[in-house]
């Protein structure tokens, strides 16, 4: 056993400068830092801002639409909530909460330092900062010559040839298009930054085969990253030909096509979907077998599944588009690209499940979260299967049906595994527990106001009512739906709430953590809460998936079972 | 002695038919409950699922086989959620940690199995492969269905907040109510074949009952038909946001018995009525610039930005659903549009309350 774990010398004990220092020392340090952890909590932070903003928006769309006829908000400030609201949580929350776990976490669950381009990270950070800023700044910038709308009011999917110049004379457009084309060059930016890292930066003895598996789906993410914004940043950029250099890409009337931004939308929109969705596959892989006791079933199968899901997605993109009338040959071929997707899905569903079976499930507050995302992510790809069948999909489309489903991934899948994530890790970010009492009110609210809410806007959407309207007339039977949908809306607001000052007051009295407060086996539980700078005094070195497995058990170590050539060698 | 004991029979017997029927009316009661029960719950399935709009409620051929493929799709899918949910939920309870176990003691770990993972990966490549088929069956019947030579052709034109609506074999044209011949005859259906256009932006036409949805894309021109069997007004909207009104654009589609079609069309082919009494609101119109987006058949006014007004009295509702056709509800649109649809292209003409009077005597001769 000549060449076991050391993982005792890499904690840097060095007491830390405890002098109180000046405020405005205080934001110079986090602001000129290329700390991936202090990077990672910036983008946390940012994005739960955003969370906030975003959310007061969708509760103003809920209000209006409670009831039929409402006059609460005007037509055209529903327009731009709803673009607002699509735009900001997509773009703005979903991709850069996950980018910011990614940052801090990546480096230390491989046994880096730092990332591999520290000053590309803070770049990406604050010009990601910048245009998601842009987008809001349209609110007080000029409206345009024209007196059209100057807050982008086109949907998130700005379907042209709405967009041009045309239908859309304000600044709107601009702002939508230059806020997540500015905002885009950062996530190509953190991306690349992952992606380098974790293929160069892996400490001693962690091949890809033994990476974390968080680490793996964050590596599979920025490859899809890097992928697919370029085509969405190429569209935008045609669009703002179109609209300032006499460009007709998209302008039907000059001989341009409409169908062709839809392409460039999904070709990006698509793929975007599971850059979202792989980073919380990445959370329930590290949460669910810490909270089951038990290694997780199948690791090559999932990382296999990982990048299949990957590959595929780049070819499913015009099941967004069923209705834009192709030709049934093309459907057919997006029908089984959609179907096929599923199989790789459903392995990690199985192999979660196959992870509990036989476990001793502790149900933590991470657990929890990550127990509903288990059922709702179930849910919520079936509703993706039958939005696949395209001519099941010719009555769904476009209507509260399709909101309902991809809410349901987006909220129910990808923001329950963040929650988990955040009572996961807030330990290792801060030093200190988050309240277990409050986790489980927000936990039950928010799964109480999460199922009102989506579970019931399903049903107006099979009764017919479309997306992105601000009103609806009586008599369609939508009335009490909505009403209900409303009502889920704002239990969700009051559990985010009890989440945020959650978050809030732990950092202060919450009951310190130590190391390794939940008994967990990769390696940034091997270090100090919080970290110190670089991480580790040296660099560790594992010879499993668990390296602090092999250290809690030296008399049954992971890499007796992990076969691969040089553990073969080993035991022989 | 015997006189009270008879009594005492008469009476015990009394209370016993009383009591049998006091049990009759319990008996009744019970029905009549569960009468009122049974009321109930449809009444509240009514209230909750039956909508015009709803698509499991289909009243047209292509509708039916989206419908029965849907069934199919949530058959397949209700199963495999309630095995899989099941399981978990199973797993969840079975394998929970329980309070007087060694919290140290970690369960056996288990790092795959091969062939369990082959198992999950092929019993799922069967379903996908069983529901492609069937998808693909749908897709083709529906898409490639030939146009039989009875079949009636509309050209639908989307436009920002309005459906303009063209007969090219008749030369009618009318705007957001569409009238269709009802194919009772199951032996020679009866479709109509709708060929979408936009004059603006995307749009897409949704009338569930009839079919699922077209978009209408700027510079292409879609197809879909439609079947429906039975007489009736099908209600829809547009389903691709168009913009601020996107969402009154509404959708009417009037299944006729061919009977009444034919009739329908023989009255729009003709020119507008002149009626001499709205001379007065005849000549406001046509001076204001009202003509250059109105058409009305055989007058001066020709525009075509706007809805065709030369029958515009034939048609139920105003500004594409947005209000019942009535006189005063034109005079209330005529004076500000914006206030009913904000956001609609048609502008307050800041006519005076008596020249708008006049108009709407005018326009309400138009039938």
């Amino acid at each position: 056993m000549a060449d076991s774990i050391h993982l005792s010398g890499i904690i840097d004990l060095t007491p830390e400068d405890k002098h109180p220092r000046l405020w405005l020392e205080v934001m110079h340090e986090w602001i000129v830092t290329t700390d991936h952890k202090k990077i990672g909590l910036m983008y946390i932070a940012a994005s739960m801002m955003f969370l906030v903003i975003g959310g007061i928006e969708v509760l103003l769309m809920r209000i209006q639409l409670a009831v039929p006829e409402s006059t609460f908000l005007a037509p055209e400030q529903y327009n731009q909530l709803f673009t607002l609201h699509g735009t900001t949580m997509i773009f703005f929350v979903a991709m850069t909460i996950e980018f910011g776990f990614a940052n801090y976490m990546v480096p230390l669950m491989i046994g880096a330092r730092d990332m591999a381009f520290p000053r590309l990270n803070a770049f990406s950070f604050w010009i990601y900062l910048f245009g998601a800023s842009l987008l809001y700044y349209s609110i007080l910038g000029g409206k345009g010559v024209y007196g059209g709308s100057g807050i982008p009011d086109v949907g998130w999917f700005a379907y042209a040839p709405l967009t041009e110049k045309a239908f859309s004379a304000g600044n709107g457009s601009d702002y939508w298009a230059l806020a997540i084309f500015i905002s885009g060059i950062g996530s190509i930016g953190t991306a690349l930054n992952i992606i380098v890292t974790t293929i160069c930066m892996r400490c001693k003895g962690m091949k890809l085969s033994r990476m974390p598996l968080f680490a793996w789906l964050m590596l599979v993410t920025s490859v899809m990253v890097v992928a697919a914004i370029p085509p969405l940043s190429a569209a935008q950029i045609m669009l703002l030909i179109d609209r300032y250099l006499g460009g007709h890409f998209f302008d039907a009337q000059a001989g341009g096509s409409a169908v062709i931004w839809a392409h460039f939308f999904w070709i990006f929109g698509h793929p975007e979907v599971y850059i979202l969705v792989m980073p919380a596959f990445g959370f329930m892989n590290e949460i669910v077998p810490v909270f089951s006791r038990k290694v997780i079933f199948g690791y090559p199968a999932m990382v296999a599944a990982s990048v299949g899901i990957a590959f595929i997605s780049f070819t499913v993109w015009a099941h967004h588009m069923f209705t834009v009338g192709m030709e049934p040959v093309a459907n057919t071929v997006f029908v089984i690209s959609t179907m096929t997707i599923a199989i790789p899905t459903g392995i990690k569903i199985f192999n979660w499940l196959a992870t509990i079976w036989g476990g001793k499930i502790r149900f933590t507050v991470p657990m929890l979260f990550c127990i509903a995302f288990l059922f709702q992510f179930t849910l919520a790809g079936l509703t993706g299967i039958m939005l696949g069948v395209a001519p099941f999909d010719w009555q769904l489309h476009n209507s509260a049906f399709v909101v309902a489903h991809f809410h349901y991934v987006i909220v129910g899948g990808i923001l329950f595994a963040l929650f988990g994530a955040f009572y996961y890790w807030f330990p290792k970010m801060t030093g200190r527990m988050m309240s277990r009492t409050l986790g489980k009110w927000h936990f039950w609210l928010f799964v109480l106001g999460f199922h009102l809410t989506f579970d019931f806007m399903h049903i107006p959407g099979l009764l017919g009512m479309p997306r992105e309207v601000y009103t609806y007339e009586p008599g369609h039977h939508w009335e009490i739906w909505n009403m209900i949908v409303t009502i889920g809306a704002f239990v969700q607001a009051v559990a985010i709430i009890i989440f945020v000052y959650n978050l809030v007051r732990s950092q202060f009295t919450g009951k310190l953590a130590g190391n390794d407060p939940w008994d967990a086996w990769t390696l940034e539980w091997a270090t100090t809460s919080p970290p110190p700078n670089y991480n580790f005094a040296s660099e560790p070195m594992v010879r499993s998936r668990r390296p602090l497995w092999d250290l809690k058990h030296p008399e049954d170590p992971d890499w007796k079972y992990e076969f691969d050539a040089e553990n073969e060698m080993a035991t022989k | 002695m015997k006189r009270f004991a008879l009594q005492s029979l008469r009476g015990s017997a009394q209370s016993l038919l009383g009591v049998r029927s006091g049990e009759f009316r319990v008996h009744e009661f019970y029905t009549s409950l569960l009468r009122a029960l049974g009321k109930f719950g449809s009444n509240l399935f009514n209230k909750l699922f039956v909508s015009p709009t709803n698509i499991f409620d289909p009243r047209s051929a292509p509708a039916h086989e989206i419908f029965r493929l849907s069934m199919f799709t949530l058959i397949v899918t209700g199963a495999i959620f309630i095995t899989v949910s099941g399981l978990l939920l199973y797993a969840i309870i079975r394998y929970r940690q329980r309070p007087g176990e060694d919290a140290d003691q970690e369960p056996p770990q288990i790092y795959g199995s091969n062939q369990i993972e082959l198992a999950w990966t092929v019993i799922p490549i069967l379903i996908v492969v069983v529901l492609f088929l069937s998808t693909v069956r749908v897709i083709f019947s529906i898409q490639h269905a030939a146009e039989p030579r009875q079949a009636l052709d509309v050209q639908v034109i989307g436009h920002r907040f309005w459906w303009e609506f063209h007969y090219p074999k008749y030369g009618v044209v009318t705007a957001n109510e569409l009238h269709v011949p009802v194919s009772s005859d199951p032996k020679s259906p009866l479709p109509t074949y709708l060929q979408l256009a936009t004059a603006d932006v995307d749009h897409s036409f949704w009338v569930p009952r009839l079919t699922g949805k077209t978009d209408l894309m700027a510079g292409q021109v879609n197809n879909m038909w439609i079947q429906p069997e039975v007489a009736g007004l099908y209600l829809g909207q547009c389903s691709q946001f168009c913009g601020a009104e996107h969402a009154r654009m509404l959708l009417r589609v009037y299944a006729e018995s061919p009977e009444d079609f034919q009739k329908w069309i023989a009255q729009q082919q003709r020119n507008a009525v002149d009626d001499p009494d709205a001379s007065a609101g005849r000549a406001v119109f046509e001076q204001n610039v009202c003509i250059n987006c109105h058409l009305v058949k055989g007058t001066v006014a020709n525009g075509r930005f706007g809805p065709d007004l030369t029958h515009l009295m034939s048609r139920d509702t105003i500004a594409s659903g947005t209000m019942p056709n009535t006189r005063d509800n034109l005079e209330k649109w005529i004076k500000n549009p914006d206030a009913y649809k904000p956001g609609c292209l048609m502008p307050s003409m800041q006519l005076s309350d008596q020249d708008v009077n006049r108009i709407v005597s005018y326009l309400v001769t138009l039938r």
